[in-house]
């Protein structure tokens, strides 16, 4: 029977603050463990959690740019379980009143655009972090996690395809990002993704009996995650079998997923409204302010600079993969390069040397205004494009200016027309065969006249300007 | 019966509670007796009256982003059942 998959993604993201959502402990990575802690995150008994206004402001900024309601009233809840990486046996989260609800995400999927309904976004902590001893009957629990703000983002069961999946998370790593608000690492854990996924048959309306996927780290894994229970539901429906409703954790390395056992109890939450923190309230006057301050985001950006700068849907694709490589971009253009030079230089010289370098853009010895003036260099002729990429090479390793580094080379393009016409008769009167041959159409002979200026300029003549000069004094 | 002994059991054992018989019993019948004092509170027309999540009318109560410096680390580790100076050690959970 030809089925189709509904999927549905819960991302988690954690927000770029300074400290934690309901204390003043450091939310800094790779510390030593329980070194971020205090009586607040460490569940000690009299304490009381306050909220973080960044927290909520980083949520709202998220919400809007996803299409979201942002809820003037929202309430904290309680989601109780027994587990060492909880000190307080309750993580704070937000359940039946989220802050931000009903929203959207346009994404692309082979050249077709999809609108993927986003259910709800709620913040809550994090939990603390569980080292097993493979050799001891212990685990070591570290709470300088404990308390790190996340945001919850659900979707709706929009996805039909591991695919369209994985574009979404793109598209809403990328929005994250461009807010300013998750670094979206995967790898670290900073951006994670679980997934519901079900199949029906193609034509149902209803939904099949679904499965959750758990820990899968990388854009790839999601896929072959989704790939691998897709196959495996498949060959369970075609055998008149049912689907069991579980969670279960991927595994990359053997790129199978296994059901996790006896945790069904584990799903009986108990949610209840958390007493020491009243409902959140936010302003009319607090959602628009957020709202005059939002960024251009990738997709209103790619379709700009396919406008403004004429560029094609991949290379404007390639430019705004991130602000501070778009920003760059524009700043090449603004200081006076064109719009095509630019772009070419940038998304070949420029990324492949940060690449080589495993730098990002910021990191760039080639300032926008330094490579600007290089591509300004090659228009008006005073280096060849071959001497350009030589002096792009200098500039990134040294950080000297374009013409800086010309004069210290000596590189500088001889375009200088009488010069050049007086090597070329000095040229044409040593080799009267070829200068007989090339009049009797022999044009070939082109390369001989062009190498033996380069050979007498030790390369620096403008080549253009060589050939121009070559037919007009050969009459032409 | 609002409640039964098995509802009981299930929820004591959510919230790890190791209750004997008796005081399941006991626990059980005084359980029916406040969720039947809940129905005569529901018998109340509260159409047009918004629910509360609340006890008290504060709201707004927020701090700035800003960073300090946490707990000196053996204080934070003074009450650990068990530890090795850097992490709390529990028994083995996976």
């Amino acid at each position: 029977m030809e089925y189709e998959a509904v999927i549905g993604l819960e991302v988690h993201a954690q927000l770029l603050t300074e400290s934690k959502i309901f204390c003043g402990c450091s939310t800094k990575f790779g510390a030593p463990p329980n070194t971020h802690v205090c009586p607040v995150c460490l569940g000690m008994p009299g304490v009381l959690p306050v909220l973080n206004q960044k927290v909520v402001e980083f949520t709202i900024r998220a919400g809007l740019a996803t299409n979201c309601a942002i809820q003037p009233k929202s309430v904290w809840a309680r989601k109780n379980y027994f587990y060492p990486d909880l000190s307080k046996n309750y993580q704070i989260s937000q359940y039946e009143l989220p802050i931000c609800l009903d929203g959207w995400l346009d994404i692309e999927v082979e050249g077709e655009n999809r609108r993927i309904g986003i259910t709800r976004i709620h913040m809550e902590e994090d939990a603390g972090k569980l080292v097993h001893d493979p050799s001891q009957p212990v685990s070591y629990v570290d709470y300088n996690r404990t308390g790190v703000p996340l945001m919850e983002i659900v979707s709706e069961p929009d996805l039909r395809s591991p695919e369209e999946a994985g574009a979404y998370l793109r598209t809403l790593r990328d929005v994250l990002i461009y807010l300013e608000i998750c670094d979206g690492n995967m790898e670290e854990g900073s951006f994670r993704c679980d997934a519901n996924i079900s199949l029906r048959p193609v034509g149902q309306a209803e939904f099949g009996i679904r499965a959750e996927l758990k820990n899968m780290n990388s854009f790839r894994g999601v896929t072959k995650a989704l790939e691998y229970e897709i196959r495996r539901q498949r060959a369970i429906l075609d055998e008149g079998g049912k689907v069991v409703q579980e969670t279960r954790l991927w595994d990359a390395d053997q790129g199978k997923s296994f059901g996790m056992r006896g945790k069904e109890e584990a799903h009986d939450y108990r949610y209840l409204p958390d007493p020491d923190l009243p409902p959140l309230v936010v302003d009319e006057a607090w959602v628009e302010r957020v709202r005059s301050e939002l960024p251009e985001l990738p997709g209103a950006k790619r379709a700009r600079f396919m406008e403004a700068y004429g560029l094609n849907d991949y290379d404007a694709g390639v430019l705004t993969a991130g602000r501070p490589l778009a920003d760059y971009y524009e700043a090449v253009v603004a200081a006076g390069a064109p719009p095509k030079a630019a772009a070419n230089w940038m998304m070949t010289d420029l990324l492949g040397a940060l690449k080589a370098e495993g730098r990002e853009i910021g990191q760039a010895a080639v300032k926008p205004q330094g490579l600007a003036e290089l591509i300004a260099l090659i228009d008006s002729g005073a280096i060849s494009n071959k001497m350009a990429k030589e002096v792009f090479a200098e500039m990134m390793a040294t950080g000297k200016g374009a013409a800086k580094v010309v004069e210290e080379k000596g590189l500088t393009q001889v375009s200088d027309e009488g010069e050049l016409e007086g090597l070329l008769k000095e040229i044409f009167a040593a080799n009267p065969e070829e200068v007989e041959a090339f009049k009797g159409g022999k044009k070939k002979l082109m390369g001989f006249f062009v190498g033996q200026v380069m050979q007498k300029t030790k390369g620096q003549a403008n080549p253009k300007l060589v050939n121009q000069l070559v037919n007009k004094l050969l009459g032409e | 019966m609002k409640i039964t002994a098995e509802e009981v059991a299930h929820v004591a054992a959510l919230a790890r509670l190791r209750l004997s018989d008796q005081m399941s019993a006991k626990l059980t019948e005084q359980l029916n007796d406040i969720l039947t004092a809940m129905d005569k509170l529901a018998q109340l027309d509260t159409s047009g009256v918004p629910s509360t999540n609340h006890a008290l009318e504060l709201t707004g109560a927020m701090r700035p982003d800003q960073a300090r410096p946490g707990l000196d680390h053996q204080r934070a580790l003074a009450n650990a059942p068990d530890s090795d100076g850097q992490s709390f050690i529990v028994p083995k959970v996976i």
